[in-house]
């Protein structure tokens, strides 16, 4: 019977991989164009370059294309190419009030300095299904670029918004980040520990899944925690990327990457100096994923809270070992395999607890002998 | 004894990995050996094999692995299973080393689940897949509090625990994944090995490497070195009982079996684990039954054949393998292999 697994399981394996393909083709359509995923599936490929880790939008759409756009797979192959990639440079810190942006809104401040920038959201429209898109031709495409062009408008549009948190620092209304935080890790390098600190945290957050880290975070705004998010500043835009070349003296630039920030701004809490602030959760991935970076924002202020009693979010472990897409459904997955070894194990024990139970019953229906002198 | 030959696909650096990675793990698996049992976090990169499906053994043999080694990979014992098969295509991708299912012919054992049932040698390293390194996990969700319980060899909780399942069952009712203490210092979750494979930690000749790669933790229990399973005076560590039970393939009695359905009697039938054992008991007994005057090896349980033997002319794999047939819907075949795959 080894034998037959053997020779079975290469031909098995070769096969199933065979169907695979053959179930992402056998509709028979054209095949989907990179390109195409790339452009028209902007929002998969923004989460699969975050959750992947890697900012290479072309990568991604393929990955996308070979997963039949499962997400997590997609991440998954993403992440493995990455490891295999060699660094050579670590880019200069980003300032993001450099940002290029194409959306920037505050939840805090109504009338906020530059103004609320809507940009490109799906927030106030109807989520009707729009049969239009049913009929979509190029020339169609191209009468609707011919409308839209004539709207833009450049100029009215600054370069960069100031940003809403320094307005609050200027006050003196924000907490500062304590000498903890300052410490730089590397989590590719090294395997995270606790406490852990501040930029272990945002790493992990900025390569999680957005579905975990928005079901933790919603489980501390509704109530398993005491954090009260206020949303100060959501930024979608392009930041300049930099880094220090060997033999050039100035740092050379390496072109834009597309970036999601939110600063959430949470409740009083006091200082070192025992002043009451507020405090900072910082959210920051690539691409366009705005759940994400507030879920991130979030969580990043839930693990400094210092109740007493942790709630899930709160609790810097719970969060971070559970967030990283690749690795929870990987071991999610691997139940798939073969826990033969372990099952009999287990039978054994439960056989062997069932025979005590059944004496120690017997035992017990059966009258105790009488004891003579009492 | 039977071993592969295999050439090396030219795309990737020997063994996967860069030099680099493979570098921090050798250090960080010396340090393992020097500290017996003692969980060493390791950096631990994403391979292209799911994580939970076998990464941290993968990155230990990687590291290890060089191109005169001869490797067995085994899956529940089982050489054919297809994960064990699959983590065998990579690594022979990668290294184009020699593989074989004989367990001695094999420099490099990689593992989930089992270790072999015959002996293994001061000159073989097990490298053991482990999905939960800690093995005080069963008392104490959080990590920040097991590495202080460790540092303290503070193991009270976890002979409350196994009290209370006393107390409860009438006997302790953990099954595979036994708390062993390594060295009399740190207490280890000896990878989901059944408690059968347990005694075999302690003591050993050989070396075994354990490699959690979603966990990103590396231990070990070097060769000669006391590996005990936790028990009480009065309730001892026992291990599977297979008293009455014999493997319908090779008639083995002091194996660790696994059982099985017969669909068509409806019979419960048991069957070796070991997969590369159970073959070559077959084989004999063929061999024996047929007079055949051509010996097969070593006989089971004796001495291990000589080092020279393992960089003896390599020979094709002789015998043939029953395949089903090429006809067969792909679909189908996927079917067979979850049947048989044991």
């Amino acid at each position: 019977m080894g034998y037959v697994a053997v020779a079975g399981g290469e031909e098995a394996i070769t096969n199933a991989e065979a169907l695979v393909a053959f179930y992402r083709l056998k509709g028979g359509s054209t095949p989907v164009q990179v390109r195409q995923i790339r452009e028209q599936m902007r929002l998969a490929v923004d989460k699969v370059m975050s959750e992947g880790s890697l900012y290479a939008p072309g990568i991604a759409a393929l990955a996308l294309k070979q997963a039949e756009g499962d997400g997590i797979e997609a991440s998954f192959i993403v992440r493995a190419y990455r490891a295999t990639q060699p660094r050579r440079y670590v880019s200069l810190p980003v300032d993001t009030r450099q940002m290029r942006v194409i959306r920037r809104i505050s939840g805090a401040f109504q009338d906020v300095p530059g103004g609320q920038v809507l940009g490109p959201t799906r927030d106030y429209t109807q989520r009707l299904v729009d049969f239009a898109l049913l009929g979509e031709t190029p020339e169609l495409a191209a009468g609707f670029f011919k409308k839209i062009g004539v709207q833009t408008s450049r100029s009215a549009l600054p370069d960069t918004f100031p940003k809403v948190i320094d307005l609050l620092r200027r006050e003196g209304l924000m907490a500062e980040p304590g000498d903890r935080d300052r410490a730089l890790s590397d989590i590719t390098r090294e395997a995270i520990s606790f406490p852990c600190n501040r930029s272990a945290k945002l790493q992990s957050l900025a390569r999680g899944e957005t579905g975990v880290m928005m079901a933790l975070a919603y489980s501390s705004m509704r109530g398993f925690g005491d954090i009260h998010p206020y949303l100060g500043e959501l930024r979608v835009g392009t930041v300049p990327l930099f880094i220090n070349h060997r033999v050039k003296k100035h740092p050379v630039y390496l072109g834009p990457v597309l970036v999601t920030e939110a600063e959430i701004i949470s409740g009083q809490y006091e200082d070192d100096q025992g002043i009451p602030k507020l405090t900072l959760g910082y959210g920051l991935c690539f691409g366009h994923n705005e759940l994400k970076a507030i879920a991130m924002g979030v969580l990043d202020r839930t693990m400094q809270s210092q109740a007493p009693q942790r709630a899930p979010a709160e609790d810097e472990e719970f969060v971070l070992y559970h967030i990283d897409g690749i690795e929870s459904s990987g071991f999610s997955a691997h139940w798939k395999l073969p826990h033969y070894v372990t099952f009999q194990s287990t039978l054994d024990r439960l056989r062997r607890t069932q025979k005590l139970k059944e004496e120690a019953d017997t035992l017990e229906r059966e009258p105790e002998p009488e004891t003579p002198g009492l | 004894m039977s071993v592969n030959q295999n050439r090396k696909h030219r795309g990737y650096n020997f063994a996967f990995l860069d030099e680099n990675t493979k570098r921090e793990i050798r250090r960080k698996l010396l340090k393992a050996v020097a500290i017996p049992g003692y969980q060493v976090p390791f950096a631990s990169p994403e391979l292209p094999i799911a994580r939970g499906w076998g990464t941290g053994g993968l990155q230990i043999t990687m590291a290890i692995i060089g191109p005169g080694d001869v490797l067995k990979v085994i899956d529940q014992g089982c050489d054919g299973s297809v994960n064990a098969v699959n983590i065998r295509k990579l690594l022979v991708k990668t290294t184009g080393v020699a593989t074989t299912f004989d367990t001695n012919a094999a420099s490099i054992i990689q593992t989930r689940h089992r270790i072999p049932e015959e002996a293994m040698r001061q000159d073989q390293i097990l490298v053991l897949q482990v999905p939960i390194p800690e093995p005080l996990r069963y008392v104490e969700a959080s990590e920040a509090k097991t590495r202080e319980m460790h540092g303290e060899m503070d193991y009270s909780r976890m002979w409350v625990y196994l009290y209370e399942n006393i107390v409860q069952y009438g006997e302790i009712t953990i099954g595979a994944r036994y708390p062993s203490l390594v060295n009399r210092r740190y207490l280890i979750d000896p990878s989901p090995i059944p408690r059968w494979d347990v005694p075999k930690l302690n003591q050993a000749e050989t070396l075994y490497l354990f490699g959690a790669g979603r966990e990103k933790r590396i231990y070990a229990v070097p060769p000669h070195t006391l590996a005990e399973p936790l028990e009480f005076e009065d309730f001892r560590f026992r291990v599977e009982d297979f008293t009455g039970r014999s493997c319908i393939r090779c008639g083995a009695t002091d194996t660790y079996m696994n059982e099985m359905y017969d669909s068509s009697s409806g019979r419960k039938l048991f069957v070796c684990s070991d997969s590369g054992y159970c073959d070559r008991r077959r084989e004999q007994s063929v061999t024996q039954n047929l007079a055949c005057a051509e010996p097969t090896g070593h006989p089971l349980g004796r001495v291990p054949p000589k080092a020279e033997a393992l960089v003896a002319p390599i020979q094709e794999r002789s015998r043939s393998y029953p395949t089903a047939s090429k006809e067969a819907g792909a679909l189908e075949q996927v079917v067979i292999e979850g049947k048989e795959a044991r």
